[in-house]
This record gives C-alpha cells, sequence and structure tokens, in this order.
C-alpha cells in the first residue's frame, strides 16, 4: 500500500516537472538597404499582423539590416509580453506605436548584412529560449558587405524556422532569372545546412502560414 | 511433387499408388485417428461447456446480487418516502390537532350560547287571563239599565290594555328575534369550525391512504415478490436515463460557466503556465466550478434532499446548520467571484477588440454600442446564478449513481447471458466438429470400408451388423 502511496507520489511530482517551453519567439530581420527601403511600409503591416497572432508569454524582436547587423543596437523594437492579456495587449501597442516611429524615421542603408542579422537572431532567441524559434527576413536576399566585414560563419539553426518574406527580384533578375534564383537557394542551403526549416512567402496576403 | 510423381514411369500411374498407399495407411490408423480427433475435440467442447455453465453460474450470482441491490434501495426510498408522509401526518396533527380542546370549548360555549338564547326566545308574554269571560258577561247586562257608561269604560279600558299588551308583545318579539339574531354569528363560527376540523379529517385519511398504498408496497419489497422487482427494474432504468439526461444538461451549464471564468483567470495565475498538457487557467476555472458543485452536494446533504454521504446526513442539527451556513457563504463568495470575473472577460473582450483593430489599422476601435451594458450585465448575472443553480446538480446525480448500480448490474447481466450462450454454441459446434472429421477422414476410405463392410455382412457378425448399419 505505502509503495502505491510512493508511486502516486511520484507519478504526481513528475507531472508536475519543469514543463517545456510552448511560447513562441520571433525574430523579424527588415532590410533597410537602398534597393530595398521603399518596402519598408509592407513591413511595418507585417509586424502589426504578426502582434495580433503572438501570446501572452511570446517574445517578438524587430531588427534593421544594415551595414552592420550583427549588434543589439539594430534592434528597433523587442517585447516579452507579460503572462495577463490585458497586460500583453497594452505592451502589443506599445510595440506598435515603436515601429510605427521607427518606419517614420527610417533612413535607407548603404550596405546589406543579412548574416550578421542572422547571427544576431540565433543569439537573441537562444537567450530567450521559447519552444518555437521563427526568424523571419524580410528582404530581397541579396547580401552586400562593407570592406571588413567577415560572415564566413556556419549557422547553428537547429529548431529554428527560417522565412523569408517579400524576397523581390531586383532589375537584374528581370535580365537573368538565375540571379535571383540561386541568391534564393544559396539562402536555403545555407539554412538547412546549419538544421534550420526553410521558406519563403512573397504572396503578402496569405501570411496565414507564417507563425 | 515431379520427385513423388516419378515412382513409376507413369505418373497417372504414380498418383495412383500413391493413394493406395495413403488409404491403407489411413485405414490403419483409423480406429486411433477417430479416438484422436474425439479426444480433442471433446476436451474443447467440455472446456467450452464449463466456462459456460461457470459463466451462467456468474450470472445467476450477478442476478441474485442485483436483485438485493434493488430490493435494498427500493426498500430504503420506500422507507423515506414513508417516513415523509408520517412527517407530514405528524405536521398536520401538530398544526391543526393540537388545538383541539380550544377547538372544543368554543364550540362547547357557543352551543351553551345558542341553547340559552333559546331557551330566552321561547318565552312569551303572558295573555290577560280571564278577559275574555268578563267581557262576555258585561255584554249580557241590559244596556237600558244604565250599563252603557260603564261599558264605554270597559271598552276604553280593554281598547287601552290591548294597545298595551300588544306593545309588550311586539317588544317581547323583537328581543326574541334580537336573540335570535345573535344566534346567527354563532352558527356560523360553529360550522366553520367544523369545516375545518373536516378539512384536517379529509387531509388526514388522503394521507393514510397513501401510507397504505406505500406500506403495501413496501411489504411487497421486503417479501421480494417479482412483481417488486419488475418495477423496480422499470423504475431504475428509467431514472437511469432522466438522470442522465439531467446531468448532461447540468454539464452544459457546467461548460457555459467554464467559459465564462477561463479567459479572465489568465489574469489572476497567467496565460501561459501549464500543469501537463492543460493551461493552468483552464484548471484553476474548472476547479472553482468542481469547488462549487462539491459546496452544492454539501449544500443538499445538510439539507438532508440527498443522501449521498451518511456523515453529514448523521451530523446534529447545530452542526448540520453551521454546515449549510458555511457552504451557503462559500457558495455567495464563488458566485461573487465569478460574477467579477464575467465582468472581468467583459473588459478583456473589449480590450482585445481594440487591441485588434489598432494593429488591424482600423480606426474604429474605440467605437462601442451603447447596449454593450446589457450583454455584461448578462454574463455577470450568469456567473452569478450558475453557481447556484448547479447546486442542483446534487440531485441528478444521487439518482445517477443509485441508478447506475441497477443498469450496470443488469448490462452485466445481458453480456454474461449472451457470452454464456456463445461459450454453448461453441462448445456444440466443437463436438460437432469432431464427428465432422472423422467423416472427413473416412472419405478417401470409401473403398476398404466397403470391402470391409461387405466381408462383415456375409460373415454375419454384430460389428458387421454395426458397420451396416452406421453412415460412413
Amino acid at each position: 500500500m505505502s509503495r502505491r502511496i510512493v508511486l502516486a507520489a511520484l507519478l504526481v511530482l513528475a507531472g508536475c516537472g519543469p514543463a517545456t517551453p510552448r511560447n513562441t519567439g520571433v525574430y523579424l530581420l527588415l532590410d533597410t538597404s537602398g534597393t530595398y527601403a521603399g518596402e519598408i511600409r509592407k513591413a511595418q503591416q507585417i509586424i502589426l499582423y504578426i502582434l495580433s497572432r503572438l501570446e501572452p508569454g511570446d517574445s517578438l524582436a524587430v531588427a534593421r539590416i544594415d551595414t552592420g547587423s550583427f549588434t543589439e543596437k539594430d534592434i528597433v523594437a523587442k517585447a516579452n509580453f507579460d503572462d495577463r492579456p490585458s497586460a500583453a495587449n497594452r505592451e502589443k501597442r506599445e510595440f506598435a506605436a515603436r515601429v510605427k516611429a521607427f518606419v517614420e524615421q527610417s533612413k535607407p542603408a548603404p550596405y546589406t548584412d543579412i548574416s550578421g542579422g542572422l547571427l544576431q537572431a540565433i543569439e537573441f532567441l537562444n537567450e530567450k529560449g521559447p519552444g518555437r524559434k521563427e526568424i523571419l527576413i524580410f528582404s530581397d536576399l541579396k547580401e552586400e558587405l562593407a570592406k571588413g566585414y567577415i560572415r564566413k560563419v556556419p549557422f547553428e539553426l537547429k529548431g529554428f524556422d527560417v522565412v523569408a518574406l517579400n524576397v523581390t527580384k531586383l532589375r537584374s533578375d528581370n535580365y537573368d532569372p538565375r540571379e535571383y534564383l540561386s541568391r534564393v537557394a544559396a539562402w536555403r542551403a545555407k539554412v538547412e545546412a546549419g538544421g534550420g526549416h526553410w521558406r519563403m512567402i512573397n504572396d503578402l496576403e496569405r501570411l496565414d502560414g507564417m507563425l | 511433387m515431379d520427385h513423388i510423381l516419378s515412382i513409376t514411369p507413369w505418373p497417372v500411374v504414380s498418383a495412383l499408388l500413391w493413394f493406395v498407399f495413403l488409404a491403407a495407411a489411413l485405414y490403419l490408423a483409423r480406429r486411433t485417428a477417430h479416438r484422436a480427433i474425439h479426444a480433442a475435440t471433446e476436451a474443447v467442447a467440455q472446456g467450452l461447456r464449463i466456462a459456460a455453465h461457470s459463466v451462467a453460474a456468474a450470472e445467476s450470482r450477478l442476478t441474485a446480487r442485483n436483485r438485493e441491490v434493488l430490493l435494498a434501495a427500493g426498500r430504503e426510498a420506500k422507507e423515506r418516502i414513508v417516513e415523509r408522509e408520517f412527517v407530514r401526518v405528524g405536521e398536520t396533527t401538530r398544526k391543526d390537532l393540537t388545538n383541539y380542546p380550544a377547538l372544543h370549548r368554543a364550540l362547547s360555549e357557543s352551543i351553551l350560547r345558542i341553547e340559552e338564547d333559546h331557551q330566552k326566545a321561547v318565552e312569551v308574554p303572558p295573555e290577560a287571563p280571564g278577559w275574555v269571560r268578563a267581557v262576555e258577561a258585561v255584554a249580557k247586562i241590559d244596556a237600558k239599565n244604565g250599563a252603557s257608561d260603564v261599558l264605554a269604560d270597559i271598552h276604553r279600558s280593554m281598547v287601552k290594555a290591548h294597545n298595551e299588551a300588544m306593545q309588550a308583545y311586539r317588544k317581547a318579539s323583537a328581543e326574541r328575534h334580537g336573540l335570535l339574531r345573535q344566534m346567527m354569528p354563532e352558527w356560523r363560527a360553529i360550522q366553520e369550525t367544523l369545516g375545518r376540523v373536516n378539512k384536517v379529517i379529509e387531509s388526514l385519511l388522503t394521507r393514510s391512504v397513501a401510507i397504505d398504498r406505500h406500506m403495501q408496497e413496501y411489504e411487497d419489497i421486503v417479501r421480494g415478490q417479482d412483481r417488486a422487482v419488475s418495477i423496480l427494474q422499470s423504475s431504475s432504468v428509467v431514472q437511469f436515463f432522466v438522470s442522465a439526461l439531467v446531468l448532461m444538461v447540468a454539464i452544459g451549464g457546467a461548460a457555459i460557466n467554464f467559459s465564462l471564468i477561463a479567459r479572465p483567470m489568465a489574469e489572476m495565475v497567467g496565460g501561459t503556465h501549464f500543469i501537463g498538457s492543460f493551461r493552468t487557467a483552464d484548471i484553476a476555472a474548472l476547479v472553482i466550478i468542481m469547488v462549487e458543485i462539491s459546496m452544492g452536494l454539501f449544500l443538499m446533504e445538510s439539507l438532508r434532499i440527498t443522501r449521498l454521504f451518511p456523515v453529514i446526513g448523521a451530523l446534529p442539527d447545530k452542526m448540520r446548520v453551521r454546515m449549510i451556513w458555511i457552504t451557503f457563504s462559500i457558495l455567495l463568495l464563488l458566485a461573487s467571484v465569478e460574477a467579477g470575473l464575467a465582468y472581468m472577460r467583459e473588459v478583456l473582450l473589449q480590450d482585445e477588440l481594440a487591441t485588434g483593430a489598432l494593429l488591424r489599422g482600423e480606426s474604429g476601435g474605440e467605437l462601442q454600442s451603447q447596449y454593450l451594458w446589457i450583454t455584461t450585465a448578462a454574463q455577470m448575472g450568469m456567473g452569478f446564478v450558475l453557481p447556484f443553480a448547479l447546486v442542483f446538480v446534487a440531485i441528478p446525480l444521487e439518482t445517477f449513481v443509485h441508478s447506475l448500480r441497477t443498469v450496470v448490474g443488469l448490462a452485466g447481466i445481458a453480456l454474461l447471458r449472451v457470452f454464456a450462450l456463445v461459450l454453448r454454441v461453441l462448445g456444440n459446434g466443437f463436438r460437432h466438429l469432431g464427428m465432422l472429421a472423422e467423416r472427413l477422414y473416412d472419405l478417401p476410405l470409401f473403398l476398404p470400408l466397403w470391402l470391409e463392410a461387405r466381408r462383415s455382412a456375409t460373415n454375419g457378425s454384430p460389428a458387421a451388423r454395426d458397420m451396416r448399419e452406421s453412415p460412413l
């Protein structure tokens, strides 16, 4: 009888142990390079959509991609939403206001350090430790590094979902579509080599599967 | 295969030879094979028969047990009904017949007063005696003898006396009528009193008839009559389905209650914590509803409406009343908390709508209907009322629990009966299967068996006769 009681107690304790996190962490990289700066308004709509989909306890960070993106300074806004729904709603409204202010004051960057932004996103989300990690790249995926920036670093993307959003075609892509296709394929290969899951969504009217 | 058919140069001959060898071998082993088949199939059949007997015995035991349970439940229910009827009779007697002596005194006094009044009413004023004879004597006197004056005086006196007598008579009649009038309220009072007594007596008679009926049914149950068992069974099944239906309705109410408080509960315990695979907020809301139902059960037990917990029913009255007040207070507190949570739910909903509208870029986030208070008030009202409504779940729950025993017993009996039948059929099937296997074994041996039968017939032995008579 006492053995049964001990067994039952152990089962209960096992049920009350530290549970796996069920929250979502989203890191959105915004390309602010000269070729892509015009798309920033669309990015704002995407951020608002993401905010509407996130739950209390989730994390969201928005960072710009500029000349050197592997830095916390490029994080435009970040929030770890409160457990309580009312507080989370208030934080969402504040987040939306910060993004709006950024969009209105955003200036085009001369270079595009996507890899640096991706490394920063990995570091941020690993630190937060959410149950589900999403990195959204709002860019044309055309990386241009300034002189002296080295980004030949393998990405550790195991457990990450990487979603490329609104990958626009450049003027040169229209002349030679192979450039566009090889660019996308190269990023896919990088992500999948790091153990991540790659997706691409260009139709911004159908963002249902994004999160 | 080719190897088997190659013992002679001609495959057909080889096959024929094999057939002959096999038939010879089978014929020689026939008796042993038959015994083996018979033993195997009979063993299985016997096992199945024993299993069927065992299941049938279990069914009988379960039937007896179910009958006992049913009779015990019926006896208890009848005892409660009879007890209740006696309590009612007692209350009626105490309430209406306790003051019977006062009633009797009032009746006696009324009757006494009526008698006195009646006595007074029959007394009439006395008439002046002998007047008529005096008048007749005076009338015979000759008027011419100067008696006319006397007569006139007498006449006047007589008229005067007559008037006085008439006045006295009228006065006496008026007094008599007055006395009779006084008797009317007394009559009415007596009538009303007797009416009340009649009503009480009729009520008692009705109750006694009901008690007689219940006692008759109780006696049937105590005697364990089949009719009583049959009635109890059908009643139990009906109660099971009715209580299950009411419980389903109650579960619906609990689900609505849950949806009212689950969302705002996230504000209290956080919306992202999980216990197992369930949100802590949902579990907290469920716990509140369960506590409400438990309090409702205890309240009903303390009120002695249900009898699920004999310990509560056996508590002293003082303690029971305390329990009633404690459980009611907790229920009231929880109902108030629920009303508050329901209000909070509406506030959160509006907040979420406003945030959603802002995130969608809509400008109508702050637009609110002027009739919004109706839904808020309705939610608060439901949050307050549902806990009290759930209190009454205790009644169908008790019926469900009690009838469940009988229904499960009946289902078990039916299941065991079917199982026993299947086992019996399988047992018989195996026995026949053995016979069929023996016949199939004999099928390729038709020729030696026929020859054996012929030889035996020629010899005229009893074995041969048996062989002839028995089918191949």
